[in-house]
């Protein structure tokens, strides 16, 4: 797509514009959508009905949320630091919203057609870290402070377990950039990484565990880097009142929403990409074209979306210890063994 | 007296350079004072606890309480007959008032030395019981919350809900009942209620069951609660707890057995203690569970009362006017939360010289301090909420 | 024990200091010397055939003929035997000594008296007002308390 654009408008500035648009309206949708997928879900847990007024079964009650959010009025604490504590949001955001940059909609559409891509999208993601121990900080509150250290330390500790789960996929396929990782998992279901790739029978069963238990680590390291529930020790509610985002109001909490919403399907992306083919039809060539692959990766994603909201209205929160107990001491040296055995069974 | 109190500890007296507790402790440079509540999700109320952490470590807290009190002792003594305290009672403990309701009766019954028809009795009985499921569903219910599980928490409202009907069906009201009065009640059970009550007693197993499927054995909720803020049984008889508090660190202690009213001693259950099955006798989890189980002895309860429950007239004869002989009471019973007590002093007139209520909130959270030095900041929320305070009936 | 037990034990270890005792009543009560009490609950505690080790409540009154008293409900879990003791002090000095180091439980009861009614707890660890704000004046269960009219520039009575 970019180099139609180009063929078009000619090598400039315009075309990147053009090109980041997507993503972002795709964001701003999928938060409406996920906002009401997560009060009815979660209703629908707890032996409620959630939203049943607004427009039918409150189809609309995502845009009188967001409505309302922008009619709130914006208060800025008066002993806040206000340069750092009105940047915070949009920096959280920003980091997010970079990885999407990476993240291959479908063969004809990536935003940015990088060789490190899932390099890149790690590193734009630990940009949020600065931003929530910039809220944290500028909030000039206690509880605020205690949860972004805890975020910081939190998301450092599992970008280790997530970036050798990655190893593992890239490992496999050879490439960073997550459109050749995709390309990578052509003919179904059973080439998927998850399930050992376009491998030799006997070397795919070997693999089979080891890719399996990477995956389940990605995911499990993505939700705690989304901040979710069990993982959502830095907005605490029951414990730091809100934690980071105690202080915000009004669109700059909507931010924060939003930004938490786009993180949970980048992390899904990511995972899904690496390990279950991206943009892949899982029935090989049927169902499969540049538009299929849009519905296929939204619709994976959306999963596990999905998986991460039902996780959070079912588990009870981790300690910060416990927290750091499953980072370092189970899912690293888990994924050790994983790199080491999957490098074992490539060579041989 | 005033001159007095001046030279107590004042608060937060702050000399340059130092930081100073509400008891006048210094602070060290590397500590810090954080206020939990009155405004915080999970003290429950208005309690506030003032915590010195050392980063997430908790050095010291110190309970300040009071805002919701509501001068109850005061407005007692300012009735002027004793019938009028009992709405003041309900409103103590406001999750469990018809144990409020009973105790209170209770003490004035013994003071005018009355007893109540057999039928009133097993009323009470089994209106305590629903309520003490009531009470204990919002206890283990926002424990959930606490734990930072949501779904547990309506999932016990939803139980909660059908008890609510059934009282809201007796007396007309959902959470303040005044049902329960001197020397009866305020009228007899409706038609139905106990098919509706044995129906609700079905309803409740299963779904108690599922509750524990999804909070009590879930592997992270007991990774967070065993072996926290462990409270040894002899701090606990020190500390004067009561209730699931004194009852899950081993104390086999149950007022509704050991210093028998109603008709408890007419019905065949048993008082749950603490056994330490996930860590130590009488950690978190221990109080947890043990409330946990006593909701499956309150639906024995019931429903034997249920069976039980005689024919007969629902008020004993009462003096016109209840002017108890000069004396004094102290009658406990248990609450859900523990030793509800009336110390109730008798002057010969229409209303009480001095009332005093012995609230078990009141007491049990006054061992949170010692049992939760050390611990992490997300431990005092787990001991906090498993201690089960009701600010109402701590500030009364 | 009965109550005429636990009177006579108290009574042969601390003589004079045992007021007064009314061992029939519904619930019998002995009246201490407040200088002793500290001692008497000592005592009450630790012998081992009394093994008072739960302190139910502690109430504070105001008698209201110039006294204040402190009454604990005490219970031995050991034994299931109860006593009341009453220590009785003048309003214009109200001072007991504090029994919160022999029972835990009573520190924020014996806070309530204070706050409440007025009796100064010598030696107690921590005797804030519990329940009143800090700066409230006087005690408001005192049968001579008087609603102030403002309390910090609010006025009161509505």
């Amino acid at each position: 797509m970019q180099e139609l654009l180009k063929s078009f408008l000619g090598d400039n500035a315009l075309v990147y514009i053009i090109m980041g648009v997507p993503p972002l309206i795709f964001i701003l949708l999928y938060a409406l959508v996920t906002l009401y997928m997560e009060m009815k879900v979660s209703a629908h847990i707890q032996d409620r009905v959630a939203y049943m007024r607004t427009g039918w079964h409150g189809v609309l009650q995502p845009f009188a949320d967001i409505l309302k959010l922008i009619q709130k009025e914006d208060i800025i604490p008066a002993q806040a630091d206000k340069l750092l504590f009105t940047l915070a949001p949009y920096l959280v955001f920003t980091g997010t919203y970079a990885g999407f940059a990476a993240i291959p909609f479908s063969e004809g559409y990536i935003g940015s057609n990088i060789n490190l891509g899932v390099f890149y999208i790690v590193a734009a993601s630990s940009i949020v870290v600065a931003g929530l121990l910039m809220s944290g900080w500028a909030s000039n509150n206690k509880w605020s402070l205690l949860g972004a250290m805890r975020s910081a330390a939190q998301i450092v500790s599992y970008e280790i377990p997530s970036a050798l789960a990655i190893l593992v996929a890239v490992m496999i396929t050879g490439s960073l950039n997550l459109n050749d990782v995709s390309k990578f998992q052509e003919g179904g279901l059973f080439n998927w990484v998850v399930f050992g790739g376009p491998l030799p029978l006997l070397q795919k069963l070997a693999i089979i565990p080891f890719t399996a238990t990477a995956f389940f680590i990605l995911l499990t390291a993505g939700i705690a880097e989304a901040n979710r529930t069990p993982f959502d020790l830095p907005e605490a509610e029951s414990e730091l009142v809100q934690g980071f985002n105690t202080e915000y109001s009004g669109m700059k909490f909507a931010i924060f929403y939003v930004a938490e919403y786009a993180n949970m399907f980048l992390v899904s992306a990511v995972a899904v990409c690496l390990f279950l083919g991206g943009w892949q039809s899982p029935f090989g060539s049927a169902l499969s074209g540049p538009i299929w692959g849009v519905f296929w990766i939204v619709i994976k994603g959306m999963a596990f979306v999905f998986f991460q909201i039902w996780l959070r209205w079912t588990l009870p929160r981790l300690r910060v210890d416990q927290l750091m107990y499953v980072s370092w001491k189970v899912m690293t040296p888990m994924l050790f063994v994983c790199v080491f055995a999957v490098g074992l069974i490539l060579v041989l | 007296m005033l001159n007095e109190l001046k030279t107590l500890p004042t608060n937060y007296v702050t000399t340059p350079g130092e930081i100073h507790t509400s008891t006048g402790k210094t602070l060290r440079t590397d500590e810090m004072i954080i206020n939990m509540g009155p405004q915080h999700p999970s003290t429950h109320g208005v309690l506030r606890l003032e915590i010195v952490v050392d980063g997430e470590i908790v050095v010291d807290v110190i309970p300040h309480i009071g805002y919701l009190h509501r001068c109850f002792e005061k407005h007692a003594e300012y009735m002027t007959n004793y019938q009028q305290v009992i709405p003041y009672a309900d409103r103590m403990d406001y999750l469990a008032s018809m144990n409020n309701d009973w105790a209170y009766a209770l003490t004035i019954e013994r003071l005018l030395k009355i007893e109540v028809p057999q039928r009133v009795e097993y009323i009470r009985v089994i209106m305590a019981e629903l309520q003490r499921i009531a009470s204990h569903l919002i206890a283990v219910g926002t424990f959930g919350i606490d734990m930072g599980a949501f779904t547990p928490f309506l999932w016990a409202f939803r139980d909660r809900e059908r008890i609510l009907d059934l009282f809201e069906m007796t007396c007309g009201a959902r959470l303040l009942y005044n049902y329960i009065w001197i020397g009866g009640l305020s009228h007899d059970l409706p038609k139905g209620f106990v098919e509706k009550a044995k129906e609700f007693c079905t309803y409740f197993r299963p779904k108690l069951k599922e509750f524990n499927d999804l909070l009590t054995f879930n592997e992270i909720f007991i990774k967070r609660t065993a072996n926290v803020g462990v409270l040894p049984k002899d701090v606990a008889i020190n500390y004067a707890c009561s209730g699931p508090v004194l009852r899950a660190s081993g104390v086999d202690w149950d007022l509704r057995r050991d210093d028998p009213y109603g008709v408890y001693n007419k019905i065949a259950w048993e008082v749950q203690t603490g056994k330490g099955e996930m860590g130590t006798v009488g950690d978190v989890w221990d109080r947890f569970i043990v409330k946990v189980r006593e909701m499956e002895q309150s639906v024995r309860i019931i429903e034997q009362a249920l069976a039980g429950l005689p024919e007969g007239n629902v008020q004993a004869a009462l003096p016109k006017r209840i002017r108890p002989d000069a004396g004094e009471m102290y009658v406990r019973t248990e609450s859900p939360r523990g030793e509800l007590g009336f110390y109730i002093i008798s002057d010969g007139t229409g209303s009480p010289y001095r009332l005093k209520a012995r609230a078990p909130a009141f007491v049990n959270l006054s061992v949170v301090p010692a049992i939760s030095r050390g611990c992490m900041i997300a431990d005092l929320v787990a001991i906090v909420g498993s201690v089960d305070i009701v600010l109402g009936e701590v500030d009364r | 024990m009965t109550a005429q037990e636990i009177h006579d034990s108290l009574k042969a270890k601390f003589g004079e200091a045992v007021l007064e005792a009314k061992l029939d009543a519904p619930q019998p009560w002995i009246k201490v010397d407040p200088q002793q009490l500290y001692d008497a609950a000592v005592f009450l505690r630790e012998t081992a055939d009394l093994a008072f080790d739960y302190c139910s409540c502690v109430s504070g009154v105001d008698y209201n003929d110039g006294k204040l008293g402190a009454v604990y409900h005490l219970f031995s879990m050991v034994h299931k035997h109860k006593i009341v003791i009453k220590a009785i002090v003048p309003k214009e000095t109200p001072h007991v000594r504090s029994t919160a180091d022999v029972w835990a439980g009573a520190n924020w009861h014996e806070r309530e008296a204070f706050d409440m009614v007025g009796i100064v707890f010598d030696g107690h660890p921590d005797l804030r007002r519990i329940l009143t704000p800090d700066d409230y004046p006087g005690h408001p269960l005192r049968k001579d308390f008087q609603v102030p009219e403002f309390y910090n520039g609010m006025k009161v009575p509505y």
